[in-house]
């Protein structure tokens, strides 16, 4: 047995019936990271003393007992942009390169009452900002299916990870995309919930109205586990919602989408999507019609001023976020600097990379005096109209399918030069975050050069159990599932 | 919209950023042109739309004001680039003046 290949839920099954012990999952992973983390580059800190010694302790503990939580004995890589008591923890910034936070992120809280097993922390784009993990101060991870091309970001690493068997699962965290993406380009499974699911207490924050944690796995019955351990109201974090915590893996018993319709929005469908992606999605629409679901044309009208109106809201956010790191309270501290001014300006400078302060200086300008109902009031407007389209839509169906992307993963340095180009790749994932509803990748075929491709299902707020059996129901009648990349 | 050199000074001072001769070029081009697409929102109608900050609408939440166990100083300092005494210490910000 190949502990490495196993799921998250399949390994779940084995240690809760004692066929394996925690000590043999870090000794496997711990194989399999060293065989791969070369070319994959997926983790930022790892340390493995500390998880072999809690994996004896989880061990020891056991002896004889084997009632067990649903993430104990659970190896998994967690975003470093999520705080982990006593763990180093970067949002892949020098200006957190030392930061080791004095507590740990709410669902860091949860999953270590559970005892899951954390292997490290994983690479991303700094602060979250970005779409390939090129904008890592520590350098990019590399796609497992192709080392040329980049593993979509800005929770690459996390996603990477999944793909390449260096973890049972991830944690990633998702603004515009930040989960999806990356999961399209690597061939997993990721899970954007509805905004308020799950507690961002401890998220270190990017754009507080749009950021939401969530899980990248093998596959979806994975996605619901990890998302049913995470999930539920935190008295930490005020934008959590007062709505009970469906089981997720009751969600899966079904294995069709009778009764379920679901909506084709025009506006997904249009130039500058990649054939092979096109192809691949409309085959997937055809399938989800053969498993008894009702395929309906829908619109989303104002879906092209998705990126505009992201870019302003979630720069404005984050310039003011981001004001935090003076060099007084935690980060770097310029040196030789002549008075305060001089210091947060030079500690500022020093510490943040390129696509962080292009977001700041954007973020400022469009709430500085003169400019904020132009730009920043207009974005909140158009906004409003953007989740109207939803809501719309959502009278007439019970899930919207779409591309992840229009493209499979790019080659590196390829969109590195031209911000807006970069930005404009984030279209078909964006507009989820504004309304604020959950959204699911799955893989559904691959490109002709042998890339993966990720199908997206967008859902009502909080029922994700709806997009979980429809994904569940596909991801069964399929066989994608089965590809695994050749790391070379 | 067309962002100036000057522009860019500006703004980089409102966001305490200190920036290269060869980064405020770049930004004048790259926020330029960004904010050019921004405009395409001008196409949207929103009178009278009413304004998205959350998508939850909450309004506020409250809790019971009570005391709880917080951070102890040490660990709340831990992390700063210089301390003293479980205090952040920053350069003087007060200038001296002349005794009367």
């Amino acid at each position: 047995m190949s502990i490495h290949k196993l799921t998250l839920y399949e390994l779940h099954t084995k240690f809760t019936a004692g066929e394996v012990t925690a000590t043999e999952i870090v000794r496997a992973y711990g194989l399999r990271i060293g065989q791969v983390e070369s070319k994959v580059k997926a983790y930022i800190t790892q340390d493995k003393d500390a998880v072999t010694a809690q994996a004896s302790a989880l061990d020891a503990s056991l002896k004889g007992w084997r009632k067990t939580a649903p993430m104990m004995g659970m190896p998994l890589a967690i975003k470093d942009n999520i705080c982990t008591e006593g763990v180093t923890t970067t949002c892949a910034s020098r200006m957190l390169g030392n930061f080791v936070p004095p507590y740990d992120a709410t669902v860091i809280a949860k999953l270590r009452e559970q005892g899951y097993l954390l292997l490290g922390k994983t690479n991303l784009d700094e602060f979250a900002m970005g779409s390939s993990t090129e904008n890592s101060a520590f350098g990019p991870s590399r796609n497992p299916w192709n080392l040329q091309c980049v593993p979509g970001g800005s929770s690459g690493g996390s996603a990477a990870a999944v793909a390449a068997d260096e973890c049972a699962a991830a944690l990633g965290s998702d603004t515009g995309g930040s989960i999806r993406q990356p999961a399209a380009f690597c061939g997993v499974v990721g899970l954007k919930p509805t905004y308020g699911r799950v507690s961002r207490y401890g998220l270190i924050a990017f754009a507080s109205s749009l950021d939401q944690i969530g899980p990248i796995t093998k596959d979806v019955t994975d996605a619901a586990f990890l998302l049913g351990a995470i999930a539920g109201q935190d008295p930490l974090d005020s934008t959590s919602a007062d709505v009970p915590v469906s089981d997720y893996m009751k969600a899966l018993k079904k294995k069709d989408l009778k009764k379920l319709k679901v909506g084709v929005p025009a506006e997904f469908f249009a130039e500058g999507l990649d054939p092979d992606v096109e192809q691949a999605v409309r085959a997937a629409i055809e399938e989800l019609k053969a498993l008894g679901g009702t395929i309906k044309e829908i619109q989303l009208p104002r879906t092209a001023a998705a990126v505009a109106t992201y870019y302003v809201i979630a720069t404005a956010e984050a310039s003011s976020n981001l004001a935090r790191y003076d060099g007084v309270k935690f980060g770097l501290r310029a040196k030789e600097t002549k008075d305060l001014l001089d210091l947060y300006m030079k500690t500022r400078q020093e510490g943040f990379g390129p696509e962080v302060k292009r977001r700041i200086m954007l973020g400022t300008y469009v709430l500085s005096a003169g400019y904020y109902d132009a730009y920043y009031g207009k974005a909140q407007a158009v906004r409003t109209l953007i989740r109207q389209d939803f809501d719309e839509a959502f009278h007439e169906v019970d899930l919207i399918v779409t591309p992840v992307t229009p493209t499979p993963a790019f080659q590196f340095g390829t969109k590195s030069q031209d911000p807006l180009e970069m930005y404009l790749s984030d279209i078909f994932t964006i507009s989820v975050n504004l309304a604020g509803v959950p959204a699911i990748s799955l893989p559904c075929g691959f490109s002709q050069t042998g890339l993966p491709i990720g199908l997206q299902l967008i859902g009502r707020p909080f029922e994700e159990d709806t997009l979980l059996r429809a994904a569940y129901a596909y991801e069964q009648s399929t066989q994608w599932r089965t590809k695994k990349p050749m790391i070379r | 919209m067309e962002i100036t050199k000057q522009d860019v000074e500006k703004v980089a001072k409102l966001a305490r950023l200190e920036l290269t001769e060869n980064e405020k070029a770049a930004f004048a081009t790259q926020l330029s042109q960004i904010l050019t697409h921004v405009e395409t929102l001008r196409e949207y109608d929103t009178t009278g739309v009413e304004l998205t900050a959350t998508v939850l609408g909450q309004v506020n939440v409250f809790r019971p004001d009570e005391p709880r166990p917080s951070l102890p100083v040490e660990r709340a300092v831990a992390n700063a680039p210089e301390s003293a005494d479980g205090f952040f210490v920053v350069p003087k910000i007060i200038e001296d003046r002349q005794p009367l």
